[in-house]
């Protein structure tokens, strides 16, 4: 079923078991998202480190696609640079501009390749985006507030 | 003409097609629009094959046409809606949101001495469970004029909490804009009480219509309000017309909101007055088709009897929510039953977040609503961040149901099976 595409198991996981939902007191920087046509929403700390990502924390309530995404995005971009982070940012964007033509590198994107199949739903792309919107914000954020 | 659901299907042209891969359509979204008949299909497009040209203008045969279709559909919109002082009362608009900032617009316009003027010290009141519709433009007005807005909360089964109307409809309140079933909860709105304090302060009563007058007999007069509102795109018409009714003498007084052709009497180089209603609220070329269109739609309602609607959808309901009721995961946001409620049919499905359910719905060929439906308030006070919605319309019946809520235990399956 087409829908399996959008609902991987490792989708499923994440929504279940979120990693770093919880906000850490320490931040540099805090954003508050929110999807204005489905009511998700999604407060994200950022913890840098010199140029350093120390710490991604968030809470928020959204949809399975949402929130496993911010989870997974999490695990994947803390411990690495900004710069890093940047070029998963991208290519997570690219992956998610796609319409289903791209599987996505999992060189760089790891288990969020999983997400490529919510590029066929056009209607779920913001979902995903969401807490990696969030993030890209927090980091400018943390970075002018240095 | 007998209410028979498979033969009404028939004059829907969509029906004809499937979607998801082959799956029938099982459309539970016409609280957000309403399917199109043939008959209005038709009546838009023969206005552009056959009349088109600019009503009120033009000394053709055409542009008379023209001006006598789009006469002739304000007159059709003024009885379907029995408003007592015939056409005059019935202006076209864009949609419903757009005459209820029309209204909110005008009465800003309006100077000391109109009844319309607000100040500081006046209030508008509204209701917890009101559309983005019709509370944003309220907000906004009282921004711009000092006014302050109180509303009507409401009770944890989603009914207006009315235990106290004079506190909150006090004297200094001009305005109480209301709507008249809720397009979340499905509540229809108990007004006696609520339009006699209105008046006795002195207060005009708004009624935001859009949910009730494509599915139920609604007569302006006997409701006592004093302006109402709806969307035509929700009562079998097309998009790009909604209706402002207001009683004659109150049209008069209010100012106009849009400034330019058609809603002027007479123009010199610094100055202007205004056309006589409708016309004043009507500036520009009007939106003919639309209209046109819209008196086809309230011509089909009237056809299928407004009293026949109402009672095929009470009915359907009533056999949606028993089967909703019926399943202990589900949690029915609103009124359980039937009673003094409509057909928008909000719910929870424990541990589905509403967006996934709607996904897997949609691989049903299950059309439904998800999210705060344009009343996040409504949604905060309730302490849902989102809820799925099913509609009801004429086109409806019970196997549509069935699907429904076999295929919410699916998605049950589906989503339960990590
Ligand atoms: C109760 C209510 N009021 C107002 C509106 C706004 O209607 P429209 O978007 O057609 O202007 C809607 C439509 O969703 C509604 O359900």
């Amino acid at each position: 079923m087409e829908l399996d595409s959008l609902y991987q198991e490792v989708i499923l996981d994440h929504y279940k078991h979120p990693a770093h939902k919880g906000l850490n007191p320490i931040f540099s920087a805090q954003v508050h998202h929110v999807n204005t046509s489905c009511g998700d929403e999604i407060t994200l700390n950022i913890e840098l480190v010199g140029q350093r990502i120390n710490s991604i924390t968030w809470d928020g309530q959204g949809c399975s696609i949402s929130q496993a995404s911010v989870s997974m995005m999490s695990d994947l971009l803390i411990g690495k640079r900004l710069e890093e982070a940047d070029v998963i940012v991208k290519s997570f964007s690219e992956l998610m501009a796609s319409k289903g033509t791209s599987a996505g590198d999992p060189e760089i994107l790891e288990d969020a390749v999983a997400f490529a199949g919510v590029s066929k739903f056009p209607g779920r792309v913001k979902c995903a985006l969401l807490g990696w919107m969030a993030f890209k914000d927090a980091a400018i954020q943390a970075q002018t507030n240095e | 003409m007998s209410f028979s659901v498979p033969e009404i299907r028939k004059d829907f042209p969509i029906f004809s097609r499937s979607v998801s891969d082959g799956k029938k359509l099982v459309y539970l979204d016409s609280g957000a629009t309403s399917q199109k008949p043939a008959s209005v299909i038709e009546a838009e497009s023969d206005f552009y094959r056959f009349h088109n040209a600019a009503a009120h203008r033009g000394a053709h045969q055409l542009a008379q046409e023209a001006t006598d279709l789009y006469e002739n559909a304000r007159a059709e919109v003024a009885s379907f809606i029995g408003a007592p002082g015939g056409p005059d009362e019935v202006i076209f608009t864009k949609n419903a949101t757009e005459s209820l900032n029309l209204l909110a617009y005008a009465m800003g316009n309006a100077q000391p001495g109109n009844r319309f003027a607000l100040s500081a010290g006046d209030r508008i009141v509204v209701t917890e469970m009101e559309h983005h519709a019709n509370l944003v433009p309220w907000q906004e007005l009282t921004r711009r004029t000092g006014a302050q807005l109180a509303w009507f909360g409401l009770t944890d089964e989603g009914r207006l909490d009315l235990s106290d109307i004079n506190s909150v409809i006090t004297t200094n309140t001009k305005v109480v804009a209301l709507t008249h079933q809720s397009n979340v909860l499905g509540t229809i709105n108990p007004l006696a009480a609520i339009v006699a304090r209105a008046h006795e302060v002195g207060a005009v009563v708004i009624l935001d219509a859009c949910q009730s007058v494509p599915h139920m007999p609604v007569a302006a007069a006997d409701l006592d309000v004093d302006f109402l509102v709806f969307s035509g795109h929700k009562a079998l018409g097309p998009t790009g017309v909604g209706v402002l009714w207001g009683r004659k003498e109150l049209l008069e007084e209010l100012p106009p909101f849009l400034f330019g052709g058609s809603m002027i009497k007479t123009v010199t180089m610094t100055s202007a007055t205004w056309a006589d209603v409708p016309a004043k609220f009507e500036a520009g070329v009007p939106n003919m088709a639309q209209a046109v269109g819209l008196a086809a739609a309230l011509k089909y309602l009237t056809n299928l009897g407004m009293d026949s609607v109402h009672s095929h959808e009470v009915a359907l309901t009533g056999y949606l929510l028993n089967k909703l009721n019926a399943i202990e995961t589900i949690k029915i946001v609103g009124p359980t039953t039937a009673q003094s409620r409509g057909g928008s049919i909000s719910f929870i499905v424990e541990d589905i977040h509403p967006h996934d359910l709607g996904q897997f719905l949609d691989s049903q060929g299950v059309a439904v609503r998800t999210g705060h439906h344009c009343a996040w308030p409504l949604a905060r006070r309730l302490g849902i961040p989102a809820s799925t919605r099913a509609s009801i319309y004429i086109y409806n019946d019970e196997n549509d149901c069935d699907v429904l809520v076999d295929s919410i235990v699916q998605g049950q399956k589906y989503f339960g099976r990590f």
